[in-house]
């Protein structure tokens, strides 16, 4: 187009263009409020992981990565490690997935396929969703009033009889540590461990339930043979979240294990976990390294949850993505 | 399972064993998820008889808590501070959050839309004191002192996910028709999301921020190193503030029996406050959709 054109059609600035220049340039700026808006989400990303390493700045240069292996935590001689805690927040989180993926796993079968007792899904499913709603401290009121007489009076003793041989069921037995703690735990991850392999088994298609049927499998066979099997990934997924939520949880599990630094065979013990150190003790932290100790804790909890849950929603994505389903 | 017939109906019968074993599995599943739902029942029977007395004795709704060992005392410190930590973080998440939601929904089919997302499902995931953490750092430290506003940042920051993804759910579900009827009659895009679409979408907005709302309500961990806690009645968002799961977890581990009445009543008030939140989110979604 050459410029005797351009100028020749150039309009008078009419009143409808300058409106529409003046809309435009609305959406201009809606847009930049929009993009800033998502712009602060990765700024406080940003904030979040370095407020994480600030506080804790002096316990990683004191005692660098032999935090992870050392044994000691001994806030008088002001030496620290996270082994006692690692170890603890392994081990009630393994007792928790232990009690809750085997229920879990038949829960929601029953939410998701088993057509009997049809009319208890909904009052069962809002039940569930109850439980996720009640918060952690009020669980943590009644496991403590509740549950740790009832362990130390009645589970434990039982215990102690009948698979006393073990060395886990061994010691005396307060009604605090790892097994009550885990217990705790376990009714904290069943909501999510639910909801998650619910969504999954009904993602499973369903010609392959009525082909399998159609064969002459009984229902227990199809599911241990076609809807285990397709569903298996997902489930993993579901099983990781809950881990996730296990790893975290705090006040709940401080007001039951024990408070004690210690690597047990029993499960009986005393014992203590990442997040349950750090509330415990941060009122009675003074010093710049033992408060760091705490926050030091902090990072590896933060770091070791982010991980599970990464790998979680990779799995759980690539099982419901409809990309993969239809493949 | 009577959804499909099985063999013995149809006239071809199992082999006994196999029969027994799909009985056997189908009572299992019936087990568990009696044994899921039991923790619920138990929970919410104890709280509610433990917690009643302490609720209609004299001076819970309107007392500051009295010293250790003194009797009576209530709780208004704490019904005060969850009320105003909870209500200034949801001033800072609900706009964020809400705009995040609608960059989402409008104009988050991209990479970084994708990279928000992520970013967010992290968030969700990370444990509630970690949260505690970022608060202490950014202001407590800041401020050299302990304060509700540091609370309502951190729980901000845990309500920001909940908000943004309701958010976007909601606003996506907007049939584009509608968008396309506005920018039709020569609205703006601007106008179109703000007037249109976001007013189609308030039922999912409102209701995830009274989730979130609800959520943080109960947290107790993001507290511990930012709120702090405080006996005295305060209403100044600059000074250390009391709030109901600090109530409940302080009061749990001290031999003082009205204490501990304290505890468990203040455990039913904030199980009664966030069920009413929930309860009214579903009621919101309900009276919307209709």
């Amino acid at each position: 187009m050459s410029t005797g054109t351009a100028e020749r059609v150039a309009p008078p600035p009419l009143a409808g263009t300058s409106r529409q220049r003046r809309l435009i340039s609305g959406d201009r700026v809606f847009e930049a409020i929009a993009y800033g808006a998502a712009a602060l989400i990765l700024l406080i990303a940003v904030i979040f992981v370095v407020a994480l390493f600030i506080p804790a700045l002096p316990a990683i240069t004191k005692f660098g990565l032999a935090f992870f292996v050392s044994r000691t935590w001994d806030p008088v001689r002001i030496q620290f490690g996270a082994l006692p805690a690692i170890f603890g927040t392994v081990v009630t989180s393994a007792i928790a997935l232990l009690i809750a993926f085997p229920i879990g796993l038949g829960a929601a079968l029953f939410l998701a396929e088993d057509a009997r007792l049809r009319f208890l899904r909904g009052p069962l499913s809002f039940a569930i969703e109850l439980l996720a709603g009640i918060p952690s401290v009020v669980i943590g009121l009644w496991a403590f009033f509740v549950l740790t007489p009832l362990m130390r009076d009645n589970v434990d003793p039982f215990l102690k009889h009948t698979l006393g041989f073990l060395p886990f069921f061994q010691g005396s037995a307060s009604g605090y540590g790892f097994l009550t703690a885990g217990i705790v735990l376990a009714i904290m991850v069943l909501p999510i461990m639910i909801a998650l392999s619910r969504d999954v088994i009904r993602a499973v298609p369903r010609s392959l339930r009525e082909a399998s049927l159609a064969l002459g499998a009984t229902n227990a066979e199809t599911i241990w043979s076609v809807i285990l099997p397709y569903a298996r990934v997902g489930i993993t997924g579901a099983v990781l979240l809950s881990l996730g939520r296990a790893l975290g949880e705090t006040i709940a599990v401080t007001m039951v294990i024990g408070n004690r630094p210690q690597i047990t065979s029993s499960l009986f013990a005393s014992g203590y976990t990442l997040p349950s150190v750090i509330a415990n003790e941060f009122t009675e932290a003074v010093g710049d390294v033992y408060l760091g100790a705490l926050f030091y804790l902090g990072v590896v909890l933060v770091l070791i949850t982010i991980l599970v849950n990464v790998i979680a929603r990779l799995l759980v994505w690539r099982f419901t993505s409809p990309e993969t389903a239809s493949a | 399972m009577a959804l499909y017939l099985t063999g013995d109906r149809v006239g071809m019968s199992f082999p006994l064993i196999r029969t027994l074993v799909d009985r056997l599995v189908g009572g299992l599943i019936v087990l568990c998820v009696s044994v899921a739902a039991i923790p619920v029942l138990v929970l919410l029977l104890f709280v509610l008889i433990n917690g009643l007395p302490g609720m209609l004795t004299p001076g819970f709704f309107t007392d500051a808590p009295h010293p250790q060992g003194v009797p009576g005392g209530g709780v208004l410190n704490a019904i005060i501070g969850t009320l105003e930590i909870v209500g200034i973080g949801s001033l800072l998440a609900v706009p964020v959050g809400a705009l995040i939601g609608i960059f989402l929904s409008e104009y988050g089919r991209n990479q970084v839309g994708n990279t928000v997302r992520f970013i967010s499902d992290v968030f969700t995931g990370l444990p509630s004191i970690a949260f505690g953490i970022f608060g202490y750092t950014v202001v407590v430290l800041t401020t050299h002192h302990f304060s509700a506003v540091s609370a309502s940042v951190a729980l901000a920051v845990l309500m920001l996910p909940v908000i943004l993804r309701a958010t976007e759910t909601a606003l996506v579900l907007v049939p584009n028709s509608l968008r396309e009827a506005g920018l039709a009659l020569g609205a703006p895009r601007w106008r179109v999301t703000l007037e249109i679409v976001v007013p189609a979408a308030l039922g999912g907005i409102v209701t995830g921020a009274l989730l979130a709302m609800a959520r943080a309500a109960g947290e107790t961990a993001p507290l511990l190193f930012t709120a702090f806690g405080n006996d005295i009645i305060q209403t100044n968002p600059l000074q250390p503030m009391g709030a109901l799961s600090l109530t409940i977890f302080r009061n749990a581990l001290v031999p003082y029996p009205n204490l501990q009445q304290q505890a468990w009543a203040a455990a039913l008030l904030l199980v009664i406050l966030v069920a009413a939140t929930n309860i009214l989110a579903r009621i919101y979604v309900r009276r919307i959709q209709r």
